[in-house]
């Protein structure tokens, strides 16, 4: 097996990022146009003329389309990530996305972009692909092993949706991670620190809370709990509703119909929200449609109440957590933030409040780029996977399971298995038996969650067990065993034990995707990557032959130029017309070999210009003088290596 | 019944071939991981079957044990030392999980000596009048009538703050409740551990009827937690 890097991901609601250990430290890796977030929204090109699928892009470029074309357009993805059909439709009310119309109960649903129809996890798997592309860009080598981290408080439907996207997008999920256990891994590697420190998460879309205990270089998680539906977004949401009311109620306008109208007020909502953690008060001046302008003061005394009951909703996970990890606000030696919205002075002022921090004299952290530091965390456990390096061998990360795991017995209650917070991997064993003469096939209904009914607690699966040795009622006695693994996610395996023979009974889950619905997602995108890969090869090459071409018209006016013989100079034109004939076509190994019989021609020619170019700085040029006159790439070694090509 | 750790038929290493003993956790000849062995979690930790355990010593052991086992110490190994990995070291954080916790320690340890202790988790039977202990008969059918009162007078979206403190009340009473069972508990652990045979089976019948009851007081002021809880 190759053991190629393995890269830490962060793939968030709002933004993703992708991140290495550089040496001793976790870098982010930028992507090409230089910025380290990529915006987690995936836009679909129109169609291209005369048919075939068109492109998909990610990022800032697929952002800007937001506005215009908000239908061909998905943000915020990642709330919808293993969610089931109705959940799905309680986020719709708050996101401008369709659902497939041909979507029925019990599928995972699909969301109209443009005329396509995608699955979350396909989604998700675009922007992991850009960002293993921007990571391949970044080393000059495939990467195809990466750590993605997920909220602490997903569930195992949303954590298998994840896993299904990295698949997707060609990597091998080597683990994934919670969110605030890699923020404490980031900060936790500078610092031989001892003691008990929470980890405050609040995102673009989730909030989660986690009490870690670090000894040793031992990172063992206490309790965890959350909210994965709350976030950054509800505030935004908040502002933007009251715009929307009030241009509708003092202006008559009503934008609500206007996708792209809203996506523009969203903006600038985001933007007030922004500005107003800095600034005492922000403003609305919108343009509307009619020719009014809505003009809103915000003072920031207004913002703090209206958002009140959002950050609220952050205070009783924090307090379920000391509970469940026995301790007190005062025990807690260092809190650290993490996630854009943390930002807000309000939310900094609860914080404070939570862990009585000002009182005891202590600040909360905030020292690593709260944007960047869960991915800075992933680039760490990368790192302790890959196993290879002295910064990271005596760390190891003990997670838990956020949420208690049971089964469904009779009369609908609900039998716990695995309690929550149980550090991860962890296993249960149960019986079954059958009910009924001869019976072949027992359901099982597995379920996430805390309350005593079933029908209060995530169904998380139903699994059959399938062939059963048919015996009388209540004599077989199959035991399944329920393993957790280290990512959180659940296996079920069950045995039957009275028929001797111990037969291995099949466990048919009945949520998410199959892998063979994986598989083709996988073989769909792949395609649409070769077709990507294909078009940013043919652009390259493009570009190279330009820079080429333009370097050989200037050639011509060099004293080099004339030192050439006449069939030297007549190689060089013949070859650099047929690459400039060539090089608007779509062939690109014509494009390749046209540009490499040109560097091929022009081998003298470069050695002359570089003997000239020493003399000329012998004469008393200075070296970067005769460099630019030179122009950079004309030396050997050429900028082109054949082994680049197929 | 406990499993007698040195009777185990010896198996021979996967990589070295080395007979080992069956519940090691690693090769003793070349400590490469072994297969999930069907040990108890006493011996997960190589520690005496005892009620009464040193839990820093057991927090030590669990760290050292977890740097040896866990996945992320495998994450580039063959898959079957990745799903032995796995096996493992869910076995010794389930055992971790249960031995640190005095209750589901003493439930583990007495089911293991064949102990019948009550569905934990059936869920059913909260207020089943059969399972109060008869001391608390008369208190828990006050109780549940409060609670009841209490209950209806939420759904009215009324505040009764005269039965809010006769429940908190009532809850602080069946806390205390809940602290001398843990006592009682502790106090029969000595004579588990150190008695000899019949002052060990006396304990152990001691502890069932205690843990029993224990069960009982745990759902009750669940219940008083929740009903008080959402104000």
């Amino acid at each position: 097996m190759a053991e190629g890097r393995v890269v830490g991901i962060d793939l968030g609601t709002t933004n993703s990022l992708v991140a290495y250990m550089q040496g001793e430290a976790p870098v982010v890796i930028p992507g090409v146009d230089g910025s380290n977030l990529v915006p987690s929204v995936v836009a679909l090109d129109p169609i291209p003329e005369g048919g075939g699928r068109p492109t998909v892009t990610v990022g800032n470029s697929a952002r800007r389309v937001l506005i215009e074309t908000p239908e061909r357009v998905i943000y915020s993805v990642k709330r919808l990530m293993g969610r089931s059909l109705d959940e799905v439709r309680d986020e719709l009310k708050f996101f401008p996305f369709r659902l497939a119309d041909d979507v029925e109960a019990g599928e995972v649903p699909r969301v109209q972009l443009g005329e396509l129809r995608f699955t979350p996890p396909e989604i998700s798997a675009y922007i992991l692909r850009q960002l293993k592309r921007n990571a391949e860009r970044f080393f000059g080598e495939p990467v195809t092993q990466a750590v993605i981290t997920v909220p602490a408080y997903f569930n195992d439907a949303q954590r298998q949706a994840t896993k299904d996207a990295g698949r997707m997008a060609g990597l091998e999920v080597l683990r994934l991670v919670n969110e605030p256990t890699a923020a404490a891994l980031a900060y936790g590697l500078d610092r031989a620190k001892e003691g008990t420190i929470a980890v405050y998460d609040f995102g673009g879309g989730t909030f989660d809370i986690s009490i870690l205990k670090l000894r040793d270089g031992i990172f063992e998680v206490q309790s965890t709990n959350g909210d994965t539906h709350l976030g950054g977004d509800d505030i935004d949401n908040l502002l933007l509703a009251i715009a929307l009311d009030e241009i509708h109620s003092e202006h008559g306008v009503d934008l609500r119909t206007k996708p792209g109208a809203v996506q523009g007020l969203r903006k600038d909502a985001i933007d007030a929200k922004i500005s107003l953690s800095s600034e005492s008060s922000a403003k609305f001046d919108i343009e509307l449609p009619n020719g009014d302008r809505y003009q809103r003061e915000i003072p920031r005394e207004v913002f703090e109440q209206l958002i009140q009951p959002v950050l609220a909703r952050t205070a009783g996970p924090c307090k379920q957590a000391l509970t469940d990890a026995g301790i007190t606000p005062e025990q807690i030696d260092e809190v650290v933030l993490v996630g854009g919205s943390t930002r807000i002075p309000a939310v900094r002022r609860l914080v404070d409040d939570l862990f009585h921090l000002s009182a005891r004299g202590k600040k909360p952290h905030t020292e690593l780029n709260p944007d960047e530091v869960v991915a800075l965390g992933a680039a760490v456990q990368a790192d302790i996977l890959a196993g290879a390096s002295k910064t990271t061998e005596e760390m190891l990360l003990l997670d838990v399971t956020p949420l208690s795991l049971g089964i469904e017995a009779l009369g609908g209650v609900v039998a716990r298995i695995i309690p929550r917070n149980s550090t991860i991997p962890a296993s249960a064993t149960e019986h079954f038996t059958t009910g009924v003469d001869g019976q072949t096939n027992v359901a099982i209904h597995v379920l996430q969650g805390e309350r005593e009914l079933a029908a209060d607690c995530r169904s998380l699966a139903r699994f059959d067990l399938k062939g059963i040795p048919p015996m009388t009622a209540g004599l077989p006695r199959i035991e399944v065993k329920f393993l957790i693994d280290a990512d959180g996610i659940l296996h079920v395996s069950a045995r039957e034990q009275r028929s001797g023979k111990a037969a291995e009974i099949e466990v048919k889950a009945t949520y998410g995707l199959t892998d063979e619905q994986v598989e083709t997602m996988i073989l769909d995108s792949f395609d649409h990557a070769e077709e990507d890969f294909a078009k940013r090869l043919l652009i390259e090459a493009r570009n190279e032959a330009e820079s080429i071409l333009t370097k050989v018209e200037q050639a011509r006016t060099s004293p080099a130029w004339g030192v050439l013989r006449g069939e030297e100079q007549s190689a060089i034109g013949a070859a650099a017309d047929r690459l400039a004939a060539v090089k608007a076509g779509d062939d690109l190994t014509a494009i390749r070999e046209a540009t490499l019989a040109v560097d091929r021609a022009t081998h003298r020619l470069a050695e002359l210009m570089m003997d000239a170019a020493v003399t000329t700085a012998i004469r008393g040029k200075t070296m970067t003088a005769a460099g630019e006159d030179l122009g950079e790439e004309v030396t050997a070694p050429h900028p082109m290596a054949p082994a680049e090509f197929k | 019944m406990l499993k007698v750790l040195d009777s185990a038929i010896p198996i021979a290493c996967w990589s070295c071939a080395v007979a080992h003993n069956e519940s090691t956790l690693f090769c003793p000849h070349c400590s490469k991981i072994q297969p999930p062995p069907g040990a108890d979690y006493y011996s997960v930790f190589s520690l005496e079957p005892r009620l009464t355990l040193d839990l820093g010593m057991l927090e030590h052991q669990f760290h050292k044990l977890s740097r040896k086992l866990h996945p992320d110490r495998f994450a580039r190994a063959t898959s079957e030392e990745k799903e032995w990995s796995l096996a493992d070291t869910a076995l010794l954080n389930d055992a971790y999980r249960t031995l640190r916790d005095p209750i589901r320690r003493t439930e583990y340890l007495l089911k293991l000596h064949g102990a019948e202790i009550g569905e934990e988790h059936s869920g059913k039977g909260r207020t089943d009048p059969s399972r109060v202990p008869a001391d608390l008969l008369e208190e828990v059918f006050d109780l549940n009538m409060q609670l009841e009162e209490m209950r209806a007078a939420k759904k009215m979206g009324e505040e009764d703050p005269d039965l809010k403190q006769s429940l908190t009340a009532a809850k602080k009473k069946f806390d205390g409740l809940l602290d001398d069972v843990d006592r009682d508990l502790r106090a029969q652990w000595t004579a588990w551990d150190d008695g000899d045979e019949s002052a060990r089976s006396a304990a152990q019948k001691a502890m069932v009827a205690l843990l029993d009851r224990r069960r009982y007081l745990d759902n009750l002021v669940r219940d008083v937690n929740e009903t008080l809880g959402a104000n």
